[in-house]
C-alpha cells in the first residue's frame, strides 16, 4: 500500500488559492473539497461532516464565488474550493415542524397531507425552495405535484433527497418542502402500493414450515458437510 | 496522462471482444490461493496478537489491537449518579440503531436513542447495491443461506445465518410497511438484481439509493414515535453492576465536552463500523465516525469479538479523481454487466464473484504492473460503466444509478460515456462483538446489532447482506432487550470492568498507545504535514 496521504491534503495541487472560511482569508491548495479546506486550515469539524459520501446532508454549506452575487447550497464533502470562494457550514439545524403521523391509522392518505402539512397547499411559487436544493430536485414542482395527490412522482423526484433542510428556510409560505414530499413518498409505498406478491408468498410459505425439514439437516451438519451441501449447481 | 488516455482507449476498443467473453468463476482452491496471496487480511506484518481481554492470543491488525489495548477517556471517580434512566439505550443512529429503538419502543419499553453524529448519518445512508432477501421462484433461503456460507469462506455462525435468510423476507415487508420504496417490476413484484457471489438475483434496491431511502424512512419513523435523541453523544464507556452486567452508559456531549451518565436494563450497540482506523492505510467508504467504537466498549466489559481480524475491502473504490479517493462506486454496476478490465483492457476476474475476491485480483493486477497510475501518485484498474448501456440500451445508466451519476458529474467526469479508474478501499468490518440469535453479546444486558457485532458474516460478508443484517438483527436486538428490560431491575452504576481492564493490561506490561473509543479521526492538518509552500506563505 502507498503511503496514505493525510486527510487534510487530499486533492491538493501545487497552486495555493485563497478561499474565505467564515469570513476570514485562508490560502489553501487548489483542489480540495470544502471539508478538506477547513481541516487544512485547522478547523476541528464536529457538527458539519457525516457520511462524507454525499449522502446525509450533514455538511450542507452556503457560499459564494468570486464574481457571482448569488449564495448558493452545497454539500462541502463534495464541493471544490476554489479562488475567492467565501464558504460555511450552515448546520441545516432549522428548528422547523416536522408532523407526527401514523401510517397505519389514516384513512385517506392523500387528503390527510391537508392536515398533516396543511400550508403545504399554501405555495406561492417562488421558486426559491429549488434554486436552493444541491440535488437539483424540482422542489416547488414537487410540493405541487403532492398537493394534486401524485405521490408517485413525488416519491420518484425526490428519491435524491438527502433531507439537508436547505429548502425549509428559504420558503416564504412556511413549507418544509422535504418533509412534505417525506410523507407523499412514504404514503405511496406504504399505502397505496399493493404489496409485491413474489414477496407475500416468500413469507406464507416460510410461516408454514416449508423449511423446516431442511433447516434441522443443515443445523447439524458439520463444516465438511456444509461445504458439500453447499457447492452451487451448475 | 497520456498513459492513462492510451489505456482509456484500449478499454473502449476492446469492449466487443470483451463482450462475447465469460470470465469463469474460479474453483474454490484458486481463489483461497488468490485471496491468501493478495487480500490485505494476509498480509503478516500488519497483525499483532491480542494480549489482553478475552480474544488473548489471537492477531489482528494492529489499529484494532491498539484500539482494544487502550486507556479510558472517562477518569475512575467520574460522579456515576444518572442524568436518564431508561429501560433501552440504543447506541447509533444509523439502520440497526433506528430498527432496534422502533422494536423497542413497540413492545412498550422506554427507549433513549444517542448518536455520535446526527441520527442516520451513518454507513447505511451510503449503501447502493441493495438488501438480499430470497423470494423469487426458483430461489430459497437456503440456497441465500449457502451463498453466504461460501462467501463467508463457511466461517459464519450457522444459527445466526439461519435466522438472517428466513427473516429476510419479513424484514422487507415492515420496511415496505413503513413506505420504503423498492423498484417493482410491471406487474407490481419486487425487482431482484444479482449480486457478487449469489447464485439467485435476490437483491432488493431503491434504484442506487437503496440506504438512503431506508435511512430517510426510519428516521422519519422514530421521530413519529417520539423517541427522544440525543446527537453528537456519543458512548464513551459503557457501565457494569458489580456482577459484571451491563447497566448503562457514560456519554460525552460534544458540544460542550461534558459527560452524561444514563442508566439503563438494556444497552444496545449499533455503533457501526470501524473504516475510519484506516486499517493498513488504506482509504475507506466509511463515514466520518466509524471508529471501531463498539469493539473496544463491549470488549472492556469482557465480551469476545468474532473474527476481529477480518475486514471487507470493497473492491471498487474511486481512485480518479484524486478528491473521490476511497469513496464507493457501488457493485450494481457490476451486477448490471460493468466490466473490470486492467491496464491493457483485458478482464481478469469474474465480476461476480465475493468481494474478497474480486478486490485480491485487483491488487494482484497493480501488483504486477497490470494497473494504471493516477496523476496523484495512486494505482487502479478500469470499471467500464458504459458497457452496461451497451447491454441493456442507452439511458440504462441513468435509470439505475443516478447517484453514482451525480458525483462523477461534480468532477466533469461522465460515467456513460467514459470508464473509471477503481481500487479496493477499506468497507466494511466483517467481525465485531460476537452475539447469540438475540443479539445478546457475552456480557449480560449489552446487546449488538449490525456492522458492530461479528459471527453472521464469517471471513467475508456477501453484499447485500449488510442492510438485511442490520433490519433483521436490530429487530431480534431491539425486542430481546425490551424483554429484559421488563423482566431486570435497574443495576448498579461502577466503571469496576475498566479498572479491571487497566489492571490486566498493566500485568502484561502494555503501555496504552491511544484513547478510546477515539470518536472521530484526525483529520486537521498539523505543522508538521504542511507543505513547504503552504509554511512559508
Amino acid at each position: 500500500m502507498t503511503e496514505r496521504v493525510h486527510e487534510s491534503t487530499i486533492g491538493a495541487q501545487s497552486r495555493m488559492i485563497t478561499v474565505e472560511i467564515m469570513g476570514r482569508p485562508y490560502s489553501v491548495p487548489d483542489g480540495l473539497t470544502m471539508l478538506r479546506a477547513m481541516w487544512y486550515t485547522g478547523h476541528e469539524v464536529v457538527r458539519g461532516a457525516g457520511c462524507l459520501g454525499g449522502f446525509c446532508g450533514a455538511c450542507a454549506a452556503t457560499y459564494r464565488t468570486k464574481d457571482d452575487v448569488r449564495l448558493r447550497n452545497t454539500l462541502a464533502c463534495q464541493m471544490l474550493v476554489e479562488d475567492g470562494m467565501s464558504f460555511f457550514l450552515n448546520f441545516s439545524y432549522y428548528p422547523n415542524r416536522k408532523s407526527i403521523y401514523d401510517l397505519d391509522q389514516i384513512s385517506d392518505p392523500k387528503q390527510e397531507l391537508f392536515k398533516i402539512y396543511p400550508e403545504a397547499s399554501l405555495c406561492r411559487n417562488c421558486n426559491a425552495c429549488t434554486e436552493a436544493c444541491p440535488q437539483g430536485i424540482d422542489v416547488r414542482d414537487g410540493v405541487w405535484k403532492a398537493v394534486f395527490g401524485d405521490f408517485q412522482k413525488v416519491s420518484e423526484m425526490f428519491m435524491d433527497c438527502v433531507m439537508c433542510g436547505q429548502c425549509i428556510p428559504v420558503c416564504i409560505a412556511d413549507i418544509a418542502p422535504n418533509h412534505v414530499a417525506l410523507y407523499a413518498s412514504r404514503a405511496h409505498g406504504a399505502r397505496l402500493t399493493a404489496p409485491p406478491q413474489n414477496l407475500t408468498r416468500r413469507v406464507d410459505e416460510i410461516r408454514s414450515g416449508k423449511y423446516t425439514d431442511e433447516w434441522k439437516k443443515i443445523l447439524s451438519m458439520s463444516e465438511e458437510e456444509l461445504k458439500a451441501a453447499g457447492q452451487p449447481s451448475k | 496522462m497520456d498513459v492513462i488516455a492510451e489505456s482509456k482507449s484500449k478499454v473502449i476498443h476492446e469492449r466487443d471482444e470483451r463482450r462475447k467473453q465469460t470470465v469463469p468463476i474460479q474453483s474454490p482452491e484458486e481463489r483461497d490461493r488468490l485471496v491468501r496471496a493478495f487480500h490485505p487480511d494476509y498480509k503478516k506484518e500488519e497483525y499483532h496478537k491480542i494480549q489482553t481481554g478475552p480474544n488473548a492470543g489471537e492477531r489482528t491488525v494492529r489499529e484494532v489491537a491498539e484500539l482494544l489495548e487502550s486507556d479510558s477517556p472517562v477518569p475512575a471517580d467520574l460522579d456515576l449518579t444518572p442524568q436518564y434512566r431508561v429501560d433501552v439505550l440504543v447506541v447509533g443512529g444509523g439502520g440497526a440503531g433506528a430498527t432496534a429503538a422502533l422494536t423497542a419502543k413497540a413492545l412498550g419499553a422506554d427507549v433513549l436513542l444517542v448518536t455520535k453524529l446526527r441520527m442516520g448519518d451513518s454507513n447505511t445512508v451510503m449503501a447502493q447495491g441493495g438488501m438480499q432477501v430470497a423470494i423469487t421462484e426458483d430461489d430459497s433461503p437456503v440456497t441465500h443461506f449457502f451463498d453466504t456460507l461460501r462467501g463467508g469462506h463457511l466461517k459464519n455462525d450457522p444459527k445466526l445465518l439461519k435466522v438472517l435468510v428466513e427473516e429476510g423476507p419479513k424484514a422487507a415487508q415492515w420496511l415496505i410497511g413503513l413506505g420504503v420504496l423498492f423498484d417493482r417490476d410491471e406487474s407490481g413484484n419486487l425487482k431482484t438484481k444479482k449480486g457478487g457471489g449469489s447464485t439467485k438475483p435476490r437483491l432488493l434496491t431503491c434504484s442506487d439509493y437503496t440506504g438512503l431511502e431506508i435511512m430517510r424512512v426510519l428516521k422519519d419513523e422514530v421521530l413519529n414515535q417520539r423517541i427522544p435523541i440525543l446527537e453528537f453523544s456519543p458512548v464513551v464507556e459503557l457501565l457494569t453492576d458489580p456482577d459484571g452486567r451491563c447497566s448503562g452508559a457514560v456519554l460525552k456531549n460534544m458540544d460542550n465536552d461534558q459527560f452524561i451518565v444514563v442508566e439503563a436494563k438494556s444497552v444496545i450497540l449499533a455503533t457501526g463500523g470501524s473504516g475510519r482506523l484506516h486499517i493498513e492505510g488504506f482509504p475507506t467508504s466509511n463515514h466520518y465516525g466509524a471508529t471501531g467504537d463498539a469493539l473496544v466498549l463491549a470488549y472492556r466489559t469482557g465480551a469476545k469479538l468474532a473474527h476481529a481480524d477480518t475486514f471487507q475491502y470493497h473492491p471498487t473504490g474511486a481512485v480518479f479523481p484524486e478528491q473521490l479517493a476511497g469513496a464507493l462506486v457501488t457493485e450494481g454496476i457490476r451486477s448490471d454487466g460493468g466490466h473490470l478490465v486492467n491496464r491493457n483492457g483485458k478482464r481478469f476476474v469474474n465480476e461476480l464473484d465475493t468481494r474478497d475476491v474480486v478486490a485480491a485480483s485487483i491488487i494482484r493486477e497493480c501488483a504486477e504492473g497490470r494497473g494504471v497510475k493516477t496523476p496523484a501518485g495512486r494505482v487502479g484498474v478500469w470499471l467500464d460503466i458504459p458497457m452496461i448501456d451497451l447491454l441493456l440500451g442507452e439511458g440504462n445508466i441513468t435509470k439505475r444509478f443516478p447517484a453514482m451519476v451525480r458525483q462523477f458529474e461534480r468532477y466533469g467526469i461522465d460515467i456513460r460515456k467514459e470508464p473509471v479508474l477503481i481500487y479496493p478501499t477499506l468497507h466494511y468490518q466483517n467481525g465485531g462483538v460476537a452475539i447469540d440469535t438475540d443479539g445478546q453479546s457475552q456480557t449480560q444486558g449489552l446487546f449488538v446489532a449490525g456492522e458492530a457485532s461479528g459471527g453472521l458474516h464469517g471471513r467475508n460478508r456477501l453484499m447485500g447482506n449488510s442492510l438485511l443484517d442490520l433490519i433483521v438483527f436490530g429487530k431480534r436486538a431491539g425486542a430481546a432487550a425490551a424483554q429484559r428490560a421488563k423482566s431486570v431491575p435497574a443495576g448498579k452504576l461502577t466503571l469496576s470492568h475498566v479498572t479491571r481492564f487497566q489492571k490486566e493490561l498493566e500485568k502484561n506490561g502494555i503501555k496504552p498507545k491511544r484513547i478510546a473509543p477515539i470518536i472521530l479521526p484526525d483529520y486537521v492538518r498539523r505543522a508538521e504535514i504542511m507543505p513547504a509552500a503552504a509554511a512559508k506563505q
